[in-house]
């Protein structure tokens, strides 16, 4: 039977502490007898009593460690030393009681949380980059949601990230869920087999929320921030997204979101997609449908068109082709719907009321709105039109048909997102109430975690006041809104909805159906 | 730890650290997931990682505060002051802190400069040793610059016995001076018959009976396991040594016993040691000095190696420029005082003993000593937290000092001064308090920050290196 030990010159540890470890080694299996003292006289003389003694022992002083084991082989022997010698570095979390200050930095965050993973920042633009540095040092992956962080920041955050194997989103990431987790801005959404990478916050809350109506969960949502799918930072993210994806187990298929990508990046997501074996429902929004097709992947027009994709290739067991037919129909059956809703609302309108202005919080509902309108109406303005002569001279005043998003920078700056306050859109809704060209006015609902807690109740009333002004001026104002969410959101879809059509509001069931049906109730004729 | 796993999606539940929004903590919480938040302020520094000349500064200071934990101080002998110190010479008086001329120099560091001289013989009474202190026929030097260190005024003449005191690991030596005691005492400024009296059975009586019984003991005495130990048991090895003086006593007794041939000689000396809580004091000092120097010279490591007082000035060292110090008017301590006394009588902060502090326990083990939690507010959750608050500002935790009542973390080991300004979290320091008065003595002990102006002036310097 060998006897083996291990002395720590001059390290001193608590008896108890050490008679603790000591209990542990002789539970392990081939561990006959161990112990682990300092090498006082009275231990030494314990140690010989006890057949544990070796000459190395008799050399040890009393400030030295002794850890000696006795066991079946010499293997035994070694594990269980190191054993001891690993639960002696080892420092548990500190007993701290609540009255102990938070930690003021993000190292001694995880020093006192050793099992923290991710780190979410929403300090201000200038000190962002700073903190995700010190949050991927230390290991943790990174929600990083603040914005205005350097694309020199950007781009070597990323690479360092890929380089450890953490996941960076952001810098403006709105939108994520990991683990079933919300963060950021984001949906009660069940977990399931699509996993998602998106550079739109918006555009992820709208398809995880309508996979969630259809009874499809999500694996894993990864935002990548706005900037990502640009030439300078080359898509690192949506890369390592796409890539985490295709090896995760728990996501059968995946559903990427994004307006258009340069050109090269796009041609870098579509080879990394064409690598994978899962089917891949890609939605630039705006963008050329071929080459995703030639890559093997399934192009979806919008946002809702992604999310019907999606959910039926997740569940369809046999394969892409007969589930892209069903979407069709899906689509169509709605659009013929919307068309015979559009005609009984349009008759209530005078015939000046000609005008569609829709005012978003999310940009990406309002890009899907501008994408859709824009392919059935003439000159539809927008601060998002990419054609300078379609943009919004004054962006606090509409005209023609205008799709205003109201979170852009021009109106954000000093004032708090229109997801978390309402107060600049109500204003805006009751400006363009009081223009008699208008016909339909379109509006998002955000609802989820992280966003504001009753919008419905909020808007509501306005909707309200500014159907009663147009009624004042003998007209109808329709007010069309779509409410992005899910029953399990803290705010409740179905009582969200009913608040805003108790006010006077047709609500359509995405933000698609309600560009569609305010297209119709434009242009009947169509 | 944070998980190790290379793969880019975490795979074990989400527990998230959160900065910035309060919101968000709300949201996660609502989901049931735990969350840790900072209380994140702006940086009052940008975050230095690479020197200008692109030394990776993380690297330099892991290596610095490596080798400070490394560190085994042992005490091997004692000797004269003169004789023993290198570089020591006959007209040479050390004292604490950064370099400071009579000229500016503050009244107890006066007071203990002008006994000293007395007790050496080169002055009659105290008026003509401030005679000669002001001639320039002394070389005042600060006794960091003699791999010394001295408690309050840290007064070191020739003539002085001193602790050797050898870091095992790395082999380089530190020194300093006997403990006197509490009151009035020489360190503190106070001179007089009654001082020049115990110098004196100090150099005759107790410095001969301890050197030979300390140089009697095999391999010396290990005073990183001292200290650990006296962590262990109320001290923080700065403002209470009670336990560490009791564990020295323990460790010396039996070759006092053995050495001493002259009972009463020995019972004398094992009498004034146990009668003064501070004995150790002078020894902790020596012993986290020897670990300091090693890591000195080390190229973009911002880690503080020398942090001390002369009442006068406040000063630090950089282990990355060790013969630079930065220096800014000495701070006034918060303190609690002894009777007779307040703080109209306090000399400003004073002494080499922020040694401590320096290598990792001292103030920075408050969490250890909650018998003198009454300096940081009383209870002993104020002095949890006085060590929480010192992590914030440290590179790295001590190998060897834990604390228990942090489930034995080890303590904040290494002040980064980068992280100083970042976080505008000042070291914490305890101390005693000097009258400021030449003559007088000790007033009282208490606490108070590092000032700040000269880690601006550290920090502006390694944005140059």
């Amino acid at each position: 039977m060998p006897t083996n030990c291990l002395i720590k010159h001059s390290t001193y540890h608590d008896s108890v502490a050490l008679m603790q470890v000591a209990r542990e080694l002789t539970q392990l299996p081939g561990v006959l007898d161990a112990a682990v003292v300092m090498g006082t006289p009275a231990n030494q003389a314990i140690l010989r009593e006890a057949s544990l003694m070796l000459p190395e022992i008799e050399a040890a002083a009393a400030n030295d460690l002794v850890i000696v084991v006795r066991a079946e082989t010499d293997e035994r022997a070694a594990h269980a030393l190191q054993v001891a010698e690993n639960r002696l570095a080892h420092r548990p979390e500190s007993g701290e009681t609540g009255s102990t200050p938070p930690p003021r930095t993000i190292r001694q965050a995880v020093r006192r949380h050793p099992g923290a993973n991710l780190a979410v920042i929403s300090v201000a633009g200038q000190y962002a980059a700073a903190e995700a540095w010190e949050a991927l040092r230390n290991g943790l992956h990174v929600f990083l949601f603040s914005d205005h962080v350097s694309l020199a920041d950007e781009l070597a955050l990323k690479q360092y990230a890929i380089e450890r194997g953490r996941l960076l989103m952001g810098p403006d990431c709105g939108t994520a869920i990991l683990n079933g987790v919300a963060l950021g801005f984001a949906n009660d959404v069940p977990r399931g087999p699509v996993g998602i990478v998106a550079a739109a916050g918006t555009g992820l809350q709208e398809v995880s929320a309508l996979l969630a109506r259809l009874g499809v969960g999500v694996s894993q949502a990864i935002g990548t921030g706005g900037r990502d799918l640009s030439a300078e930072v080359g898509g690192l993210t949506m890369l390592a997204g796409v890539r985490a994806l295709q090896a995760d187990p728990e996501t059968k298929g995946l559903l990427l979101v994004s307006k258009p990508p340069d050109e090269a990046v796009a041609a870098r997501v579509l080879a990394q997609v064409r690598q994978g074996d899962k089917p891949t429902v890609i939605c630039f929004l705006g963008g050329d449908a071929a080459p995703i097709a030639e890559a093997g992947a399934i192009p979806a027009r919008t946002l809702q068109e992604a999310a019907y994709r999606a959910a039926t290739l997740a569940t369809a067991a046999d394969g892409a082709e007969g589930a892209g037919t069903a979407v069709e129909e899906i689509i169509e059956r709605e659009t013929a719907e919307l068309r015979t809703l559009a005609r009984a609302l349009q008759e209530r309108l005078k015939p000046d009321q000609t005008y569609l202005r829709g005012l978003f919080s999310g940009g990406t509902l309002a890009a899907e709105t501008l994408l859709l309108w824009s392919e059935r109406l003439d000159d539809v303005r927008s601060n998002l039109a990419l054609d300078p002569r379609l943009g919004l001279p004054d962006p606090a005043c509409s005209v023609g048909h205008c799709v205003v998003d109201l979170g852009a920078d021009e109106f954000t700056v000093g004032r708090p997102h229109p997801m978390l306050d309402h107060t600049l859109r109500a204003r805006r809704l009751m400006q363009e109430a009081d223009d008699p060209q208008v016909a339909a006015i379109l509006l998002d609902v955000v609802l989820g975690y992280g966003v504001h807690s009753d919008p419905a109740g909020e808007l509501g009333p306005v909707i309200r006041r500014a159907r009663e002004t147009a009624a004042q001026a003998d007209r109808e104002l329709l007010v069309v809104a779509s409410v992005t969410g899910t029953e399990q959101d803290p705010q409740g879809l179905s009582q969200q909805v009913q608040t805003l059509e108790e006010c006077g509001a047709v609500v359509a069931g995405c933000n698609a159906a309600a560009a569609r049906l305010a297209v119709f109730i434009a242009r009947p004729d169509l | 730890m944070p998980e190790k796993s290379t793969s880019a999606l975490p795979t074990t539940p989400l527990s998230v650290v959160n900065v910035g929004l309060h919101g968000f903590v709300e949201s996660l919480r609502a989901q049931g997931v735990e969350v840790t938040a900072v209380d994140w302020r702006p940086p009052s520094a940008p975050r230095l990682t690479h020197t200008r000349t692109g030394v990776d500064i993380e690297a330099a200071n892991a290596e610095a505060t490596a080798r400070i934990a490394q560190g085994r101080p042992v005490l091997v002998g004692m000797g004269i002051a003169r004789q023993t110190i290198p570089g020591y010479h006959d007209r040479l008086i050390l004292h604490a802190g950064p370099p400071v001329s009579w000229e500016r120099m503050c009244g107890p560091q006066r007071g203990a400069v002008m006994g000293a001289l007395v007790h050496e013989g080169w002055a009659q009474d105290e008026g003509e040793a401030a005679e000669l202190a002001a001639s320039g026929e002394v070389e005042f030097a600060p006794c960091h610059h003699y791999h010394a260190v001295g408690p309050m005024a840290g007064i070191i003449s020739p003539s002085m016995p001193v602790f050797i005191v050898r870091n095992e690991t790395f082999g380089n030596l530190a020194y300093a001076t006997q403990n006197e005691g509490l009151g009035r005492v020489l360190r503190y400024g106070a001179y007089g018959p009654d001082i020049y009296q115990r110098l004196r059975w100090m150099e005759d009586t107790l410095y001969p009976t301890l050197k030979t019984a300390v140089e009697s003991i095999a391999g010396g005495i290990d005073l990183r396991a001292l200290i650990s130990q006296a962590l262990h048991m109320g001290d923080e090895g700065h403002n209470r040594n009670r336990a560490g003086t009791s564990l020295f006593l323990r460790a010396v007794t039996p070759a006092l016993m053995r050495t001493c041939p002259d009972r009463e000689r020995a019972a004398e000396v094992f009498e004034f040691i146990e009668r003064n809580d501070h004995f150790f004091l002078n020894l902790s000092m020596a012993a986290a000095k020897s670990t300091l120097e090693p890591a000195e010279g080390i190229a973009g490591a911002t880690i503080l190696t020398v942090m001390a007082r002369n009442g006068t000035d406040f000063g630090i060292r950089m282990a990355g420029a060790p013969e630079r110090w930065f220096v800014a008017p000495a701070g006034i301590v918060d303190g609690l005082y002894l009777p007779g006394y307040t703080a109209a009588d306090a000399n400003p902060d004073i002494g080499d003993s922020t040694v401590t502090e320096t290598a990792g326990f001292g103030g920075f083990a408050m969490a250890a000593a909650p018998a003198i939690a009454r300096f940081v507010g009383g209870t002993p959750e104020d002095a949890l937290r006085a060590t929480l608050e010192m992590y914030e500002i440290c590179f790295a935790e001590h190998e060897h000092f834990t604390i228990p009542a942090l489930n034995f973390r080890g303590t904040p080991l290494g002040i980064d001064v980068r992280r100083v300004m970042e976080t505008g979290i000042r070291p914490r320091l305890n101390t005693g308090i000097a009258h400021r008065e030449p003559g007088i003595g000790m007033v009282g002990a208490g606490v108070l920050p590092a000032p700040e102006a000269c880690f601006v002036e550290a920090f502006a310097a390694i944005r140059e290196w």
